[in-house]
């Protein structure tokens, strides 16, 4: 008896065993590519940035194929006390601040918006709010920067008109910065509007509607209602959006890089990105020391972020 | 609303009310001023409307307006004399002496486009099987992986980025940036489709197995078809990262090589003050695809973010 039925379990054992490593194998195998991938195009190029930052590499190191040499944390220093580094993380930080504020304040608006008007109206909006939110940044760029026009851009013309002068014929936006990042600012939040807007307003779908009827019926006012249950059940999904809005906006490229083309000082408008792109080919050590700052800031801002994803991995 | 409108406290309601009481007519009443609420959200809708659309309407409408009629003093809402001259030379004039034209640029793009998404999908594909469908030592270490290197910014290494790519001489070449790109789409893209490989219960697959189906079969011929639309909403998320990147592209191609943005970029400072026209028509046409893409897929676009996360 004993071992009739020891025998088929030790069998279901050892099957469950080869399972296993079967699984094993093909599981590796099917991650291969991505790994293979990743490693080339991200661990590699990650490896030799932190040990370029390290080095005083340039140009003429790769063209002559000598080995540069090792200067230890003096990019850094460099960086950090000499150049303009500072001021430009304090301008990215402030642009993504406000950026971020108004986006999420307004995405939220509209979408409470868009839970109060009718079917037919709410269509219209969604269509003009796809419409902006699918056009390409540096095209949209291109678009404001001939709105904002010096000489012939639409809003130099409306302000004429209204103020029945000739004053704003050939007023630039861009040269002066604080002008520069108010066209900046109503590029991008014209652009990250939809997307907060959408989301918030399919999360508000999501909230039973017998609690607000019966928050209604025991007569919570508007403000109560939101504060005590539409906002706690969407929070999870700001909280999301505000995550991916801070990243975002830090990583602002493509409009100020264009903006600058179009007219702006570009010493005194660069952010993050922009500011390590006109470094220009040469300085590799210097702008793999800039790259490993940039990274590391981002890595602060996502960290809680990335915990949130493993807790919710883990669930 | 019309219970609750005493009690209403946004700010709108209460300067509803005060311009009652200036003007001396009576308080109208809860139904009045329901129907005044709504008046006034409507007219905040259409406000959001042609906030979200002036930029895309005026754009098309400068594309349509002779060079000589938009450097005027005075604006039209519509085009005045329209034309479509300023597509024709978008379309045939090289954004720079020595560099492509539109037609060139489109061709370079698609090219660049097709590779991202091909490898992109494959390669995202076998990994959320992998993530999804087997248990095995080392998934949680290569999810981990994978968010933090979503987490790295590119931005930040595109000078090693470029030596890397021209160690391996695809500097200027389709295969250099598709490689960048699908790099860029790689994390995102394994992320989304594991779920959606997931969201497909594993017993359908068994149910085929046990109806006399091989564990392939059964895999492509149940579980696959379930996937298209998470296949499609991936794909078109590689297709845009792909299209609109500017940045990379800036550094890698050049000259005959030009993508759209770039070559945007580079036609709108090489006629800069001479063919706004021309530019706007540049980039009526850069946005007509991803315009198409995004009516398709509008409603997917938020799911991510959303789905189960409010009564979770």
């Amino acid at each position: 008896m004993t071992t009739t039925t020891t025998a088929p379990r030790l069998s279901w054992e050892e099957r469950e065993r080869r399972r296993t490593r079967r699984d094993a194998v093909t599981s590796w195998t099917l991650l291969a590519p991505s790994i293979i991938l990743i490693l080339l195009m991200v661990g590699y190029p990650a490896i030799q940035m932190i040990w370029q930052s390290f080095t005083d590499y340039q140009v003429r190191h790769k063209i002559q194929g000598t080995t540069p040499e090792f200067v230890g944390f003096d990019n850094y220093v460099k960086i950090i006390t000499r150049s303009d580094f500072p001021e430009v993380v304090v301008r990215t930080v402030g642009i993504m601040l406000v950026t971020t504020t108004l986006i999420m304040l307004l995405g939220v608006l509209v979408a409470l918006l868009m839970t109060k008007i009718g079917r037919g109206m709410r269509i219209t909006v969604s269509v003009g709010l796809l419409l902006a939110w699918a056009i390409p940044p540096l095209t949209a760029s291109v678009v404001w920067g001939f709105i904002f026009d010096t000489q012939y851009g639409v809003v130099n013309w409306a302000l004429n008109s209204i103020t029945g002068t000739q004053e704003w014929h050939n007023h630039s936006w861009l040269l002066n910065p604080w002008t520069f990042f108010l066209v900046l600012t109503i590029i991008v939040v014209w652009g990250a509007i939809p997307f907060v807007a959408f989301t918030t307003y399919a999360a508000l779908g999501q909230v039973p509607a017998e609690r607000i009827e019966a928050a209604e019926i025991d007569g919570a006012g508007g403000w109560a209602r939101w504060w005590n249950i539409t906002f706690p059940a969407v929070r999870p999904v700001l909280a999301g959006l505000l995550i991916l809005q801070i990243i975002w906006n830090m990583k602002l490229f493509t409009q100020v890089y264009a903006l600058q083309s179009r007219g702006g000082i570009a010493s005194e408008t660069n952010v993050l990105p922009v500011y390590l792109f006109r470094q220009g080919i040469g300085e590799f050590g210097a702008t793999s020391a800039i790259g490993m700052l940039i990274v590391l800031i981002m890595l602060a801002l996502s960290w809680f972020n990335l915990r949130q994803m493993l807790k919710e991995e883990d669930e | 609303m019309t219970l609750l409108a005493p009690k209403a406290p946004p700010v709108v309601a209460e300067a509803l009310t005060t311009r009652t009481i200036r003007t001396g007519t009576p308080d109208p009443g809860p139904r009045v001023r329901s129907v005044r609420m709504k008046v006034l959200f409507n007219v905040l809708a259409a406000i959001v409307f042609v906030c979200a659309v002036f930029p895309v309407y005026w754009m098309i409408n400068l594309s349509f307006t002779p060079g000589d009629q938009i450097i005027r003093r005075d604006q039209s809402l519509i085009p005045r004399e329209p034309t479509f001259v300023n597509y024709i030379t978008a379309w045939n004039r090289p954004a720079a002496p020595g560099q492509n034209d539109f037609a060139g640029a489109l061709q370079t793009s698609l090219i660049v486009v097709a590779i991202v998404v091909v490898c992109a999908l494959f390669v995202a594909f076998l990994a959320s099987i992998a993530l999804a469908r087997f248990r095995f030592v080392g998934r949680r270490t290569f999810i981990v992986a994978v968010l933090i290197v979503q987490m790295i910014p590119g931005e930040a290494m595109i000078f090693t980025v470029y030596n890397l790519i021209d160690d391996l001489s695809l500097m200027n070449t389709v295969w250099g940036l598709s490689l960048v790109h699908i790099a860029a789409v790689i994390p995102f893209t394994i992320w989304t489709l594991r779920g959606f490989v997931a969201g497909v219960p594993a017993e359908l697959e068994e149910a085929a197995q046990i109806d006399g189906c091989s564990k392939q079969g059964a895999f492509w011929r149940v579980t696959f078809p379930l996937l298209a639309p998470g296949l499609v909403s991936t794909g078109i998320f590689a297709f845009m990262l792909s299209w609109n990147e500017f940045a990379m592209a800036l550094l890698l191609m050049k000259d005959q090589n030009l993508t759209l943005p770039t070559w945007l970029n580079s036609f709108q400072s090489a006629t800069e003050a001479t063919n706004y026209g021309a530019v706007l028509a540049g980039s009526t046409l850069i946005c007509i695809p991803v315009v198409v893409f995004f009516l398709i897929v509008q409603g997917r676009m938020t799911g991510g973010l959303v789905s189960g996360a409010v009564k979770g």
